[in-house]
């Protein structure tokens, strides 16, 4: 069980900043979704608290600076799901999947046969047990972000970041995502923080949301307070109404002008 | 794994007992025996017999696997490492390098001289620095496609360089000619043991990277979300690789397309992973070279095919079968 800690992250390319000044504390079983438009900055966001691109200010897992560990030592606390991830088409499932123990491992070291259970319980958790032998250009969209999912959890970091982890499924297996990661973090207590385009799940699934425009964190707090109507149009220009569901959840709805 | 050793056993056993000399099966192989520590076995040859065998046809054969295996291992180690299904050992310019390398040493000293290898050694090694420490500086060490770009750029430089001496020693043409095709005509002990210690880092260093070849073919940013650092791993492979290779074109010459297809074929037999594809690399890399030289010497015998023509004219029908029979991606 771990904290996420962020304060003044920026990241900047060729010059132009895209990412300035976000703070961010995420706490053991704590999930908050960034959204935005489309270049506001999520998915850098996400790099830099995973630490795969050079960014500025400071990240730290429960107090200690992540740029103070050795990049073996932060993967074990922290795994990214990158919005699409590269499954090469040959790879059969597990030994994808067994990737993810990478971190665990030393760096000449070759797998145990633990790492190899771990794995495997992995892929049986996310109900792709089944899937264990095949190749990965054989699955649908659904299968992969599991399998993808799986990955991460072999990885057994306790804070998940998942970029865009819903992009290209439908309504059906977006939501059985969205459900499993639910789950994971309430039975293992990870802190999640996921970039999520739709605005309604991202409602349903996270304790807090985060919106990001230019960079920027210009709206902060629980669904209600930063979904409204003018927060909506201010920062993408969509014209939508705000309702509330059967259960007094908040669902945005497209309005035609 | 099997198959292919066993293929590889026919292979040699063919190599040791086809020639121009005819001789019984059973006389050479109780020859070789007799070369076995502790061994003591007469073959029943007469001295220049047992000459052919253990001094021409088995130290070839034993070459022919060596930089066999070699240059398949690089190949398809640089293959992970750049994620680039076209990569092959001379990626970096290594080729280039030697052919420069070579070319100066022949028309300077002659091409029977013991320093053609030494100048091919050096200027492989040479180019693929200079490609590197090129790609590195224009920022090639977050990626791996500019560090391929300064190969492209070393390699053409070095290739002009070495077109112009060789213009200006025309005479010399037919040497560096038969130098770039490949031979393993000129192979004795001496070269198998100038080889074996490349061969033996190489394949030892890239061999124990292949888990994180894995690692590499999900893409440079997740294998850093992973905990790996890409560009050190892919300095390691290039360095075995390039050690292995510069190796293997010193006695050998430029043989093409063994680095190529080997890994390719082995590929879709195993599929993706190279914890399977680069071991068994080594032995069908091993077994396609000893084939290939096999033809070579014996085809249009007494006279040499180069292997270069064979490893092509062999390899490039055979590559499109099973490109063709298998219903797998390449990469």
């Amino acid at each position: 069980m771990s904290r996420l800690t962020a304060a003044g992250i920026g990241v900047t390319y060729d010059g132009v900043p895209v990412v300035v000044g976000v703070d961010l504390v995420v706490g053991p079983g704590e999930w908050v979704a960034i959204i935005g438009p489309n270049g506001a900055g999520k998915t850098s966001l996400l790099r830099a608290l995973a630490g795969t691109i050079a960014h500025g200010g400071v990240v730290a897992v429960d107090g200690v600076e992540v740029s103070a560990l050795p990049r073996r030592a932060v993967a074990r606390r922290i795994a990214l799901v990158a919005q699409r991830p590269v499954l090469p088409d040959g790879m059969v499932v597990s030994d994808y999947v067994l990737l993810g123990r990478t971190p665990h491992l030393g760096y000449l070291a070759v797998e145990s046969d633990r790492d190899v259970e771990i794995a495997l319980g992995a892929l049986d958790r996310l109900a792709a047990g089944g899937l264990a032998s095949r190749r990965l250009g054989s699955l649908s969209g659904g299968e992969r972000q599991r399998v993808v999912l799986a990955r991460a959890l072999a990885q057994q970091a306790d804070i998940l970041l998942l970029d865009e982890p819903t992009t290209s499924l439908d309504v059906g297996h977006a939501q059985q995502v969205l459900e499993l990661v639910d789950e994971l973090r309430l039975e293992r207590r990870m802190a999640v923080v996921a970039a999520i385009h739709d605005l309604t799940l991202a409602a349903q699934y996270a304790d807090r949301l985060m919106l990001l425009a230019g960079g920027r964190v210009v709206a902060e707090g629980t669904p209600e307070q930063v979904l409204t109507e003018e927060e909506v149009a201010g920062f993408s220009g969509a014209h939508v109404s705000i309702v509330r569901g059967p259960g007094g959840e908040v669902v945005v709805v497209p309005r035609r002008r | 794994m099997a198959v292919s050793g066993a293929v590889l056993l026919a292979a040699a056993a063919a190599a040791i007992l086809i020639g121009p000399a005819a001789l019984s099966p059973g006389a050479v192989f109780k020859e070789v025996l007799s070369h076995v520590p502790f061994v003591h076995i007469d073959s029943g040859l007469d001295p220049r017999q047992s000459a052919i065998v253990w001094e021409l046809r088995v130290p070839r054969m034993v070459l022919a696997a060596l930089v066999g295996a070699t240059l398949s291992l690089a190949g398809g180690a640089y293959q992970g490492v750049f994620r680039n299904p076209l990569a092959d050992p001379y990626l970096l310019g290594v080729a280039a390098g030697a052919g420069l390398g070579a070319t100066v040493a022949i028309v300077s000293v002659g091409s029977g001289s013991a320093l053609v290898p030494v100048a091919a050694f050096v200027g492989a090694i040479g180019a693929v620095a200079a490609a590197y420490s090129l790609g590195s500086a224009a920022g090639g060490q977050r990626s791996g496609a500019t560090l391929i770009l300064a190969g492209v750029a070393v390699a053409a430089f070095l290739t002009a360089a070495q077109t112009f001496v060789q213009q200006q020693n025309a005479d010399s043409i037919r040497e560096v000619y038969s130098w770039i095709l490949g031979r393993l005509g000129t192979a004795g002990w001496s070269e198998v043991a100038l080889m074996t210690p490349y061969a033996v880092v190489s394949v030892t260093v890239i061999m124990v990277h292949r888990r994180l070849l894995d690692v590499l073919s999900v893409g440079e940013e997740e294998a850093r979300a992973l905990g790996v650092r890409p560009e050190r791993v892919r300095a390691a492979v290039v360095v075995a690789a390039t050690v292995g290779t510069a190796g293997a074109v010193a006695v050998s010459g430029l043989i093409g397309f063994v680095g190529i297809v080997v890994p390719h074929v082995v590929r879709l037999m195993v599929g993706a992973s190279y914890r399977a594809i680069l071991p068994l690399s080594i032995v069908c890399g091993s077994a396609f070279l000893v084939i290939a030289d096999l033809i070579a010497r014996s085809a249009l015998g007494p006279a040499e095919i180069p292997i270069g023509v064979i490893t092509a004219f062999v390899g490039g029908p055979f590559f499109l079968v099973v490109l063709r029979t298998s219903r797998r991606g390449v990469m």
